[in-house]
């Protein structure tokens, strides 16, 4: 556990669920670990507000699930991306682009 | 598809609730063990690899939780859970449910139902363009409203500059021939610009034009949606069609549209164009153009107030034009009344509905009263309950949510008996009103009074729902789990006992207003008609046709033939087996005769030509004083000598008499009625005083002359029957025997006497039954308040009064101490609505005949009704009390 763990910047959540997922169908557990992994520990996942996430999302259309058994044959809920979620991934990469370019901007201004 | 999925997905997880839990455990589940696996691998045991994978993910349960909580079904699922407990808990106590329910449905019932009722009459606009800007005018006469005449219409119409159109209008009650049976129609005289005032057009065909006024124009009429409907089958061609009127061929040239409403007179079927002749207002005041029986309307320019159009109207009528010639009975000289058209409609019954919707406030006001001291009374009890609750880790807005529901369930379905009370209130109230009450028709269940009734249950709801967590809240929590205990006194008790002194004494206020009422009833009907109305059967007959015509050649030819029909018609009814006695008359009294049809002038010989009376005309066959038991006093009564050829006699009423001749004797004395240029008419007897339009009103001078002597023969006269045995079983016979005369001729408004008596003062008797109602609602909502209040401080006197019994208080003593106390509240709440009563009398003393506001009897008897009504209240919970077993209760701690 490391000092440095920052809980995952409010509404952003989605994004990385939908983009972790946009690699390979995995189950709740494998998304956390993802995600800090590519994040290099910088974000950490709660697992209630990650499998609510999960909920959402695949009511939302963007996401399927399906109960299959993991490589250490556990049975496991895996989630998909759907071609809405694709759609909506790029939507939301896009709009973080352009915020967190506008951000960067506005802090080498102000240096 | 989305809202959809979200939809679908929801309603599985409600009806599959189970399964879906199953899986988020399982995945959850799944979760934790990936991660005590991962741990593992790093080389932990079992045992501490679990741990570690908790400190880092937490609690599996709370994760589980989170998830079940989302979505919008769990909203759904909470409620139902807080509906199942609270329904539980109202049926746990089903007096409760069931008081408050009823206590809701009566004061939203009530006042929906009213609202309804009152709201077309008085409050809501009139269904016409800009109906604000219609006006009726009228004359003065004896300072109050009266019919204007032709001559004067005209004047108005040329001389005023407010108005955009001014028309008059009459009733016309042609008989339509042709069917089965002859048939009398409800219609309207109306000058051409009647429609265009109410700013309605025909929805078929057109309007009327000016030209067809003219008394030589042709025969056209403008039917009503129903009557095109019920005559026609809403023929579409029926424009052009000739229907027989009267025996005359009239032009169907319009239909108005299906929702036209004419409040001026809403039964009316059919209109045609009056045909006055403007050549004779200057030339000759002797004629119908000088007869006051029109009424008037107009409506104003856009430009113009109404203040304007009044003060150019009293201009007019006090300043005379010598080209607008006017006679002494339309001088106008007391100006003329002016008021709004949906004022001038409601006028007469105005106050005493304002009286009832004050009446029914007062009924939803103590409906609310009764319904929060029940919530008060109940949040009381379970103080405790909510202290626990509190305790175990409720959150305060959960606790709030579980009563709003709670209270919910209680007002929902008191708010839905409640429509249905209204919509059967709604129903009796039109069932029950009298004739003269306006927009009949528009009378319904109306979406403001429900969408009032229902705002009202639901603040209701919340209200009390609120207040007794907010009261729970302010408490500590120790007090509250002290007070399920039972030893520490209600704190609502005060606030209760304030609502129940509120409640009598709103109660006291109806009930003395509805004492009034009823003994002003009480006299009403003490009152003598001047006749006797047993056994006697009436109806109007109407003699219509052209053979009745007087023509230029035969100018009495007409009046002959009429007097003919009616005299065949009269010996035909009383050969009718079971008939006693019959008669006929012009005039009918305490029926809906217009009295302006039935006022004369009369003016005796030592009269100058500015004196006489306003009398009733009544034209009568020979027998008719016999017939209806009217007393001759002096002389003698009119017999069959009493013919066309023979000299002109007259009857004067008691009334009449002493106003003219004091004691001296009128037998005699000679008078005109009606026009001047006529012989005298001589005094021949006096009978005793008739009510002609109401028991409540002394207006009885009147001339009673045999119908072969008067100036012109009526065309519709009433036949009085008096009977042996039921006056209605002889209906069928009458009729038969009067068709029996002449096929062709309406026989109208078949009624006994004494139903036509009841008919006459249905708005008394109207705005009685509707205080009566009131009154015993209130009265039995105060006692289930003061029941509820002493029941509830019997309950938390409990140990209290055991220590008194044990002390050696026999059981009188504990009674009499409940009882002291319910009463001390019952008197304090007479004190109060004693005063209110007061103001209340004030304000329905116009409605009381012969009644003074202060009636002893009302005041008394009423107030001694509530003083029972509450000792019964009282003695029920005090009797309770009394039966305390002081050592069951002591041990019961």
């Amino acid at each position: 556990m490391n000092a440095q763990n920052t809980d995952v910047i409010q509404g952003t959540l989605d994004m990385l669920i939908l983009k972790t997922l946009s690699l390979q169908p995995l189950h709740g557990f494998g998304i956390a670990r993802r995600v800090e992994q590519i994040t290099q520990g910088v974000f950490k996942v709660n697992p209630g507000s990650l499998l609510t996430a999960l909920q959402r999302l695949e009511r939302s259309g963007w996401l399927e699930s399906e109960w299959r058994h993991t490589e250490n044959s556990r049975r496991a809920k895996f989630y998909s991306l759907t071609r809405a979620g694709r759609k909506q991934l790029e939507l939301e990469t896009a709009d973080w682009t352009r915020r967190a370019s506008a951000i960067a901007r506005l802090l080498r201004e102000g240096a | 598809m989305s809202i959809w999925r979200h939809a679908t997905r929801g309603l599985r997880g409600l009806l599959r609730r189970t399964a879906q839990n199953q899986e988020i455990t399982d995945e959850v589940r799944q979760y934790f063990e990936e991660a005590t696996t991962e741990w593992k691998a790093r080389g932990l045991t079992e045992e501490e690899a679990r741990r570690a994978a908790r400190l880092e993910c937490g609690n599996p349960v709370v994760v589980a939780e989170q998830m079940q909580s989302y979505g919008w079904e769990n909203g759904v699922r909470t409620l139902l859970s807080d509906l199942r407990f609270a329904a539980r808990q109202l049926r746990r106590n089903p007096g409760f449910a069931i008081v408050s329910a009823i206590t809701l449905a009566l004061g939203i019932g009530a006042s929906t139902a009213i609202f309804s009722a009152v709201n077309p009459i008085l409050f809501k606009p009139l269904p016409y363009p800009q109906p604000d800007r219609i006006l009726m005018i009228w004359n003065t006469w004896q300072g109050a409203r009266s019919e204007v005449a032709f001559g004067t219409y005209r004047e108005l119409q040329q001389r005023s500059r407010s108005f955009e159109a001014m028309a008059i209008f009459e009733p016309w009650q042609p008989a339509l021939t042709g069917g089965a049976e002859p048939e009398r129609l409800d219609g309207q005289s109306v000058s051409a610009d009647f429609f265009h005032v109410l700013g309605v057009a025909p929805a078929l065909g057109r309007d009327f034009r000016a030209s067809e006024e003219d008394p030589n124009g042709p025969n056209v009429v403008i039917l009503s949606n129903r009557l095109w409907q019920n005559l026609f089958r809403g023929d579409p061609a029926i424009l052009g069609r000739q229907v027989k009127l009267d025996g005359d061929n009239y032009t169907v040239i319009g239909v108005m549209p299906r929702g036209f409403e004419d409040v001026l007179l809403p039964s009316a079927e059919l209109w045609t164009p009056t045909r006055y002749d403007q050549r004779q207002i200057t030339r000759d005041f002797n004629t119908w153009e000088w007869g006051s029986h029109l009424r008037m309307v107009g409506r104003l320019r856009p430009e113009v107030t109404r203040a304007q159009a009044i003060s150019e109207l009293s201009k007019i009528a006090h300043t005379p034009w010598p080209q607008f010639p006017r006679p002494r009975w339309v001088s106008l000289e007391h100006g003329l009344i002016v008021d709004s058209l949906q004022e001038d409609i409601a006028h007469t019954v105005r106050p005493a509905l304002l009286a009832v919707l004050g009446a029914v406030i007062l009924v939803l006001l103590i409906a609310c009263v009764n319904v929060v001291n029940l919530l008060l009374a109940r949040s009381g009890q379970r103080g405790g309950e909510f202290a626990v609750r509190g305790a175990l880790g409720a959150s305060r807005r959960r606790m709030v949510r579980q009563l709003v529901t709670e209270s919910m369930l209680l007002s929902l379905p008191g708010g839905a008996l409640g429509i249905a009370a209204a919509l059967g209130g709604v129903r009796t109230i039109v069932a029950l009103s009298p004739a003269d009450l306006p927009r009949l028709d528009a009378i319904r269940l109306d979406p403001a009074a429900f969408l009032f009734a229902f705002a009202t249950t639901t603040i209701i709801g919340l209200a009390t729902g609120v207040i007794p967590s907010v009261h729970i809240s302010r408490n500590d929590l120790q007090t509250g789990l002290r007070q399920s205990s039972n030893r520490v006194a209600g704190t609502h008790l005060w606030t209760r006992r304030w609502l129940v002194i509120t409640e009598v004494a709103l109660a006291l206020v109806l009930l003395v207003s509805a004492g009034l009422l009823l003994r002003s009833m009480e006299q009403l009907l003490r009152v003598s008609p001047g006749f006797n109305s047993s056994h006697l059967l009436t109806m109007q007959v109407v003699s219509s046709g052209h053979e009745f015509d007087n023509l230029p050649s035969a100018p009495e030819a007409g009046d002959r033939a009429r007097r003919r029909f009616f005299e065949q018609a009269l010996d035909a009814v009383r050969r009718v087996p079971g008939v006693q006695r019959a008669a006929f008359t012009s005039a009918l009294p305490l029926s809906d005769d217009p009295p302006v049809v039935i006022h004369y002038g009369a003016q005796f010989e030592d009269q100058d030509a500015q004196g006489g009376y306003d009398v009733f005309r009544y034209a009568v066959s020979p027998g008719y004083c016999q017939t209806m038991n009217i007393p001759l006093l002096r002389g003698r009564l009119l017999d069959e000598r009493d013919t066309a050829g023979a000299p002109q006699v007259a009857l004067i009423s008691a009334s009449l008499a002493r106003r003219h001749f004091g004691n001296r004797s009128p037998l005699g004395r000679r008078l005109h009625v009606g026009p001047r240029n006529r012989p005298w008419y001589t005094v021949v007897g006096v009978v005793g005083d008739v009510k002609q339009t109401s028991l409540a009103i002394d207006q009885e001078d009147a001339v009673y002359l045999s119908t072969e002597q008067t100036w012109f023969a009526d065309d519709t006269l009433s036949f009085v029957i008096r009977t042996r045995g039921e006056p209605a079983a002889l209906v069928p016979a009458v009729v038969a025997a009067i068709w029996s005369v002449d096929r062709n001729q309406p026989i109208v408004r078949i009624m006994t006497m004494d139903r036509m008596t009841a008919v006459t003062e249905a708005q008394r008797r109207f705005i009685l039954i509707l205080f009566e109602a009131f009154g015993i609602v209130a009265l039995m909502l105060a006692a289930v308040g003061l029941y509820g209040v002493l029941s509830g401080s019997v309950a938390e006197r409990t140990r209290e009064i055991g220590i008194r019994a044990a002390l050696g208080a026999r059981r009188t003593d504990i009674l009499a101490l409940i009882v002291r106390d319910g009463m001390r509240l019952t008197l304090f709440g007479i004190a109060i609505g004693l005063s209110g009563a007061v103001a209340a009398a004030r304000v329905i003393a116009s409605l009381l005949f012969g009644t003074s506001p202060f009636d002893p009897l009302a005041w008394a008897g009423t107030t001694a009704l509530l003083m029972i009504v509450a000792g019964i209240a009282c003695w029920v919970p005090a009797w309770r009390a009394a039966r305390v077993e002081p050592s069951m209760t002591l041990r019961a701690e």
